[in-house]
């Protein structure tokens, strides 16, 4: 609360990616250009900057430029088919369907007229686009709805001009304009011509409507995509077949960053099927986060899938493992218990009162915590079609990341020469952020000169992850006379990067972690070991781990204080220490707001309490835990209720959600996300990759048990629909739940969980 | 010569090598990309398809052994433009996240209301088990299987 900094270094190291040292200059004011379409109608492009406030930030001296932000297009064709424009990857969060609804909102379009189609990527006309850090509704909304109204604007003057009426006389409706005095209407299709010869509207004169106005925010819409998706349609990176297309694999040495010294070619070449084998010495490495090498390896090219599949089974690498990893996670936990025992890390991050004096005296509460690294496990495994054509190169990628400076410097060409397809993204999670398989597709498309899809198998999708990252946390809490917390000491035990000696992504603590300014006495300090393994953002980085330690850990102090899990989350935030802390979880690009805000947190804790029927009676064997966590900008409070047998299998009977993201834009899709991120932290309870030698353990479903139906339960999803502005869902219900589970196992067992997966204490999700 | 009978029409390809999955015949080959790949090992049901009307991992079962038998896909479930009930009750309940695994989890959902047309909680999740969702979207599969199912009741 705040592991999201990890977010925000990975936030500009990946704009930096885009804009590299051509960052454009931002126009304070935001712009609409307008043009006629080719069917004639009306094709508006908004591009409108940031919030004034945000780039007024951005001085001399200040944050680096903000990246120019464009909005998205509308096009109205004269037979009333409105098309609206999804810029950012779909990759299961729902935002090609919200950004079409914030976009027919301002329009007053009718939803049965409009069509939601992806952007391709074009950073000259939409800027940067990419799906992470729950991000995109809060980055695209004043845009969106700016676009919206000035298409609407220029409908409304369009007829205005047409009746000879004044403007201020005209509502809209349903893709329609009105004129009540005259009982005149002119649907939008009617109109897109004229509205298109218009010159565009200043963005200030745009009046938004008023959020009681709404007809469709906040409604119930199906995915825009779901007609195809039941239907079996081609929509994935995966289902992309072109003329003379190869299929390839990229065999990688299991403990990372080894090479390939020789293979059997001459057996694998005269397999049925293979039409070339060879050595891949690979890429250096980019030293952006984002920006990922060819690892080496043997290449397979084949006529179709199971030609290299099959003959890759057939393959025998010899490896040098001099430069491979020697990563192993026993020795790490022995290590980091050994380090635990220091109640102050190698570097103080953040330090307020004198928390030693304040622990001598009075009741204290320790506990040490461990988490394992977990895999990303994203259903639709890494590949990429790509076509070198010598000039130029096209590619069709589910990445959450499309940049195409990262591709073209692989082949030797310049962004400008090279054409990505996004495509629907079969699960993100963080892991394609990276762009490491659509990487090794553009060099092998080149290395044989013709278009080729790669196909990754589970396999290497597990060994060749971005894991999110293990820890280990040393908490050390004080209470006072009246059993309120006063004093709180973490020590994180997290990992550096080998390379380049900065924390790994998502490790270690931020100095502006929960409860910094709510006790007087606080310090937050790290140890880091130096880690090879790669690991990257992962669903909520940072958070979803750290709320895990924090909210149990508080779980502790509250019954070690005897008080009430609620009353005392209560009274913690209700010392309202970090009203007005301004900036704390400010992301570049981001619509300024504040950080943590103690009442949105008190309300959505309220709110679940009440829903979930805290300090009612329960069914025998059942018990309720509470957790609160803040990423993402979400506000989440979640309670489990929970019962465990006398095997120590735990069955989550419900969770009850309330989440304030601000207004809601896609109620089901909301929803949705809510669900499945309780679905997922659940099935993490019980995952781990572990690594020795530097290679994953776990590389398939078999050792690595992905939740299933049987232990999903009753989720109930509520929203305190604040007038904040509205912010993404992807990620923040994720972290409350794992601890909210964690502390009804306590109320119903007593046996606190301090270590992830469960299986280590001997307990098991039924 | 491989000679298979998919979603009721008679195909036959030439130069696949006899050991390779349905998955890949109906994929690379027919063309048809509904059926997805997610482990390779039948234990995400990704790949799920019907042979005989009965769900089958695609990925672990050589096209070679289901020459002549009946193979029924995603593409294969609606009737023209008209959607079945499962289908339907899929958008209405806005099923689906990322939607690579929805293919597999609506063919094994098929089959277990052929099955049994008004299964429990109990049968839904014990049937469903070997279908895999990484978005977690069980809560939505159960409710529109659900509701699929009481719109068939009274039908044949």
């Amino acid at each position: 609360m705040n592991a999201d900094m990890n977010l925000d270094t990975l936030v500009r190291d990946l704009v930096a990616g885009f804009e590299g040292e051509k960052a454009v200059a931002v126009s304070r004011r935001g712009f609409l250009k307008v043009g006629a379409g080719a069917a004639g109608g009306l094709v508006l492009a908004l591009s409108a900057g940031l919030p004034s406030d945000a780039q007024a930030q951005a001085g001399p001296g200040g944050p680096p430029p903000i990246p120019f932000v464009p909005g998205a297009y509308v096009r109205i064709a004269t037979d009333g088919k409105i098309t609206l424009i999804s810029k950012n990857p779909e990759i299961g969060q729902g935002i090609k369907t919200a950004f079409g609804v914030i976009l027919a909102e301002e329009l007053d379009a009718k939803w049965s007229d409009v069509t939601i189609v992806q952007a391709d990527v074009n950073p000259a006309v939409y800027g940067t686009q990419f799906a992470g850090g729950s991000m995109s509704i809060p980055m695209a909304w004043d845009s969106l709805r700016n676009a919206g109204a000035g298409a609407r604007a220029m409908l409304v003057a369009a007829a205005a001009k047409q009746w000879g009426v004044p403007e201020s006389e005209l509502t809209t409706s349903d893709s329609t304009v009105i004129h009540a005095a005259s009982g005149k209407k002119a649907s939008y299709g009617s109109l897109a011509t004229a509205a298109a010869a218009l010159p565009p509207p200043d963005v200030k004169s745009l009046k938004l409507k008023a959020r009681k106005d709404y007809k469709l925010i906040g409604k119930r819409f199906t995915g825009a995509d779901n007609d195809k998706l039941v239907q079996g349609k081609p929509l994935f990176a995966l289902d992309v077949q072109i003329p003379g297309m190869k299929y390839a694999i990229l065999e990688k040495c299991p403990s990372i960053g080894g090479k390939a010294k020789s293979f059997n070619v001459d057996e694998i070449k005269k397999l049925p099927g293979v039409l070339d084998a060879f050595i891949v010495e690979g890429t250096t490495p980019s030293k952006n986060v984002m920006q990922t090498a060819v690892l080496p390896g043997v290449a397979i090219i084949g006529k179709n899938t199971w030609a290299v599949f099959s003959a890759r089974q057939k393959l025998k690498v010899e490896w040098d493992h001099s430069t491979a990893s020697k990563d192993s996670w026993t020795d790490y936990v022995k290590q980091a218990k050994a380090l635990s025992t220091k109640v102050q890390g190698d570097a103080v991050v953040k330090a307020t009162g004198d928390v030693d004096k304040a622990l001598a005296g009075g009741k204290t509460v320790e506990a040490f915590y461990q988490f394992a690294f977990v895999s990303h496990a994203q259903l639709e495994p890494q590949n990429t079609v790509a076509w070198y054509k010598g000039d130029s190169i096209e590619l069709w990628a589910p990445t959450q990341l499309p940049n195409q400076a990262i591709v073209g410097g692989v082949v030797g060409l310049a962004a400008d020469k090279v054409k990505l397809n996004q495509m629907r993204v079969g699960g993100g999670f963080g892991r394609r952020l990276l762009n490491d398989f659509v990487c090794e597709a553009a060099y092998l498309s080149k290395a044989i000169n013709g278009p080729v899809k790669l196909v990754w198998t589970r396999e290497d999708d597990m060994r060749h992850d971005s894991y999110r990252v293990g820890g280990f946390m040393a908490y050390k809490a004080g209470l006072d006379a009246q059993g309120k917390l006063a004093a709180f000491n973490a020590h994180m035990i997290g990992f550096k990067d080998t390379a380049s000696g900065g924390t790994s992504t998502a490790s270690g603590i931020s100095a502006n972690e929960f409860p910094v300014t709510y006790v007087n006495d606080y310090r937050a300090s790290q140890s880091l070991m130096p880690l090879s393994m790669p690991v990257g953002p992962w669903r909520a980085p940072g958070s979803n781990t750290m709320a895990w330690v924090q909210q149990s850990f508080l779980g502790e102090v509250a019954a070690a204080a005897k008080k009430d899990h609620v009353e005392f989350l209560l009274e913690l935030f209700g010392r309202k220490a970090g009203k007005g802390q301004d900036g704390a979880d400010q992301m570049p690009g981001m619509p300024r707001q504040a950080g943590l805000n103690p009442d949105r947190a008190i309300g959505v804790i309220k709110m679940a309490a009440e829903k979930a029927g805290w300090g009612k009676p329960l069914p025998k064997g059942h018990a309720l835990g509470l957790a609160f966590y803040f990423s993402h900008q979400g506000h989440v409070a979640e309670i489990a209720e929970v019962s465990v047998d006398k095997d120590k299998k735990v069955t989550v009977h419900k969770m009850t959600v309330a989440a304030d993201v601000g207004p809601v834009v896609n109620l089901s899709g909301a929803e949705n996300q809510c669900q499945g991120c309780v679905v997922d932290a659940i099935g993490t309870m019980g995952l781990e990759i572990t690594m020795e030698n530097g290679a994953a353990q776990q590389t398939n479903f078999d050792k690595y048990p992905l939740p299933r139906m049987p232990v999903s339960p009753e989720v109930n999803v509520h929203f305190v629909q604040s007038d904040f502005s509205p912010t993404g869902l992807g990620e923040p219900a994720f972290p409350p739940a794992v601890p909210a589970i964690c502390n009804a196992i306590y109320a119903a067992t007593g046996h606190r969980i301090r270590t992830l997966p469960i299986t280590k204490e001997g307990f098991k999700i039924a | 010569m491989l000679k298979l009978n998919v979603n009721g029409q008679d195909r036959e390809i030439d130069g696949v090598a006899d050991d390779t999955p349905l998955l890949w015949v109906l994929r690379d080959e027919l063309k048809l990309v509904g059926t997805k790949f997610g482990c390779g090992i039948a234990q995400c049901g990704a790949c799920t398809v019907h042979l005989n009307g009965q769900p089958i991992r695609s990925c672990q079962m050589p096209a070679s052994a289901v020459a002549g038998q009946k193979i029924t896909t995603v593409e294969g479930l609606a009737k023209g433009e008209q959607l079945t009930a499962l289908q339907q009750a899929w958008i209405e309940h806005d099923v689906a996240q990322c939607g690579y695994c929805q293919a597999g989890q609506l063919m094994s959902a098929t089959a277990l209301l052929a099955k049994n047309p008004n299964p429990t909680e109990a049968q839904i999740n014990e049937f469903m088990a070997g279908n895999i969702c990484r978005c977690g979207t069980y809560v939505r599969i159960k409710k529109a299987i659900k509701a699929a199912a009481a719109a068939g009741k009274g039908k044949a």
